[in-house]
């Protein structure tokens, strides 16, 4: 039998002619990254308890402040003090600065630093995002990394995969995020433990690589330890100058082993939201629209880079956001927001009426910049919406695509973008 | 632990049996958080919150048991101070059908010997006594004679074991890179 591009990446790393599910090997890390939660206890770890005092390479480690920075009190102040003076004193490559880089789930691949066929880390869960690009990416503990900071090198368990095949073409109005909401929804939140999700299918073709960060980034909500697409035209387009460093793709064979493979005709997947207080409990627009919301976030690493800004904006060109509305607009990346601004979308943004901040993990994880109080109901282009997510446990958290979100924002309530625009916007 | 000579970690115990998704909070609810660092007292607590059990069931424990469980054990939060908590009751090891993704990690890197094995997870007894040879990867219920196969454990997990997790593991590692060894 054949490997899948997962084991593939893996027995390429490890050594091995092949892997199967279940072998547990111990691999060779292409890339790691660790951010201001996440470095003070690796680098602490790694230092005092492993006795290393440097890390394997430089060139390949990126340190992320974004969580909690520009510091919100003065315990995170703290915390992004370590984390610099680590990235300092080791030598780090690939340190982003407040003001310079933004959500690590952006950056790395906007810089070129995570490439087809590599094995990447990151302590994040939602590390998981790179393998749109075709690597294996995947979360990891502060143990972990610290450990792959001391060796470059970091034990795996093969997962089983699971492959799913998108026919057709996705919709008017219908993204991506309505797309892996849907998924989310099929299978539920641990309905891909443990698992490789394996994202296929013509449907992809369409779907720009920003969109399918979007897919990747979420395949933790459905408890997978990666996603992973194959590398493509659109791939290829994306890295070309960007690249930092050669690569090799990898594909599944067609006699590799699936654990389940699931069908999903693209052009059927409506406008698709999750409700409160799990991203599996989804639903059609139609079931949740004329829901009141209080605050409205586009932001975070799932939904937040350039083309998703563009639609919000094209939504918002001419319009108000309704007065009992915030809507609070966070760029994942500092790039994406010098393009924002190239493009005249801030203004945008500032004249309908919305906050624009800076690039930061921010409300996404109620961190701040949008904290909800008990009982608000906000609609959020992010990818969690666990109870206390984004601030009070009793508040609300509806997940959506951008252009739900910025017509939302103009209505005051959930609603079908056609009611706001008319026609489909496109980035 | 009890290695019976180099290539071999063979652990022996009485089996307490659970069922399915056995989640962190039912390892160790989250109140005695507390007692991070003390293990012991952790292991006072282990597994009181599993419906039907309640406090008093690390009392009960002889070091060496094992737990026999279904599949999803410790799923739920990150927490690493689930597999903590049983090892300081005194629980050389668990089986169970499957782990949740993160315990299994937390676990692995801690050094503490756990064995999928949906084969014992179907058959064993409460009470039985077992045998489980992580290498050669056979989970053996002496009390009915059968063997159950499990996920054998390949030698570098074996070597993390033997040297008590990742910490150690990883200074060893760095050790022998310096003298040139590694
Ligand atoms: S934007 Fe949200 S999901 Fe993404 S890394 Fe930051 S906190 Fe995590």
């Amino acid at each position: 039998m054949g490997m899948t591009m997962s084991e593939k990446i893996l027995a390429r790393a490890s050594g091995r002619e092949r892997v199967r599910p279940g072998d547990l090997v111990l691999a060779k890390i292409d890339f790691a990254m660790g951010h201001d939660l996440t470095i003070p206890p690796a680098g602490r770890i790694m230092r005092e308890e492993m006795g290393a005092d440097r890390v394997w390479d430089p060139e390949r480690v990126a340190v992320v402040q974004d969580h909690f920075q520009p510091a919100k009190d003065a315990a995170s102040a703290a915390l992004g003090r370590l984390t610099r003076e680590f990235a300092r004193e080791m030598g780090v490559s690939w340190y982003f600065e407040v003001g310079q880089g933004g959500i690590c789930h952006t950056v790395l691949p906007e810089r070129g630093l995570v490439l087809p066929g590599e094995l990447v880390v990151g302590a994040d869960s939602h590390s998981c995002t790179y393998g749109a690009l075709n690597c294996f990416a995947t979360g990891i503990g502060s143990t972990d990394l610290a450990c792959v900071l001391a060796l470059g090198e970091l034990w795996f368990r093969v997962p089983e995969s699971l492959k799913l095949v998108y026919h057709h073409r996705l919709g008017p109005w219908v993204e991506a995020k309505d797309l892996i909401l849907h998924v989310i929804g099929l299978l539920g939140v641990d309905g891909a433990r443990y698992r490789a999700m394996e994202h296929t299918g013509e449907a992809l073709g369409w779907i720009d690589m920003e969109g399918r960060l979007t897919m990747t980034n979420m395949a933790i909500e459905a408890g997978a330890k990666n996603a992973i697409m194959a590398c493509d035209e659109v791939t290829e387009a994306y890295l070309r100058g960007r690249a930092r460093r050669p690569y090799t793709p990898v594909r599944s064979d067609p006699d590799a082993g699936y654990e389940r493979v699931i069908e999903v005709d693209a052009e059927r997947v409506p406008i698709t939201l999750a409700r409160p207080m799990s991203p599996a409990d989804t639903a059609p627009i139609d079931a949740v629209a004329g829901t009141r919301l209080d605050q409205v976030f586009i932001g975070s690493c799932t939904n937040s880079r350039i083309g998703d800004l563009r639609r919000a904006a094209r939504v918002l060109e001419g319009r108000r956001v309704a007065p009992w509305v915030r809507l609070i607009v966070t760029p994942s990346s500092h790039e994406v927001a010098l393009q924002a601004e190239r493009e005249g979308l801030i203004r945008v943004f500032l004249e309908a009426g919305a906050a624009w901040t800076t690039a930061t993990c921010g409300a996404c994880l109620g961190g701040h910049q949008g904290v909800l109080g008990e009982g608000e109901v906000c609609l959020s282009t992010t990818n969690r919406n666990f109870p206390g997510r984004m601030g009070d446990p009793g508040a609300l958290v509806y997940l959506a695509s951008p252009v739900v979100a910025a017509a939302s924002a103009v209505a005051g309530e959930i609603v079908h973008p056609a009611e706001v625009v008319g026609e489909p916007v496109s980035a | 632990m009890n290695a019976t000579g180099p290539g071999s970690i063979r652990l022996r115990g009485r089996a307490w049996r659970f069922g399915d998704d056995v989640d962190t909070d039912q390892i160790i609810p989250a109140r005695y958080a507390i007692y991070s660092l003390d293990e012991r007292r952790l292991g006072e607590h282990a597994m009181e919150g599993v419906p039907g059990v309640g406090p008093g069931w690390a009392q009960r424990v002889r070091p060496g048991d094992v737990i026999v469980a279904g599949s999803n054990f410790g799923c739920g939060s990150s927490r690493e101070i689930a597999p903590i908590a049983i090892r300081g009751a005194g629980i050389a090891c668990v089986v169970a059908a499957s782990f949740a993704r993160i315990f299994f990690r937390n676990a692995i890197n801690l050094g503490y010997p756990i064995v999928q094995s949906p084969a014992a997870a179907a058959a064993v007894e409460e009470g039985d006594e077992v045998e489980v040879d992580l290498e050669a990867g056979v989970v053996r219920d002496l009390t009915t004679g059968r063997e159950h196969p499990a996920e054998p454990f390949p030698p570098f997990m074996t070597e993390l074991m033997r040297t008590g997790g990742l910490v150690p593991w990883v200074r060893r590692r760095l050790e022998e890179r310096r003298q040139g060894v590694g």
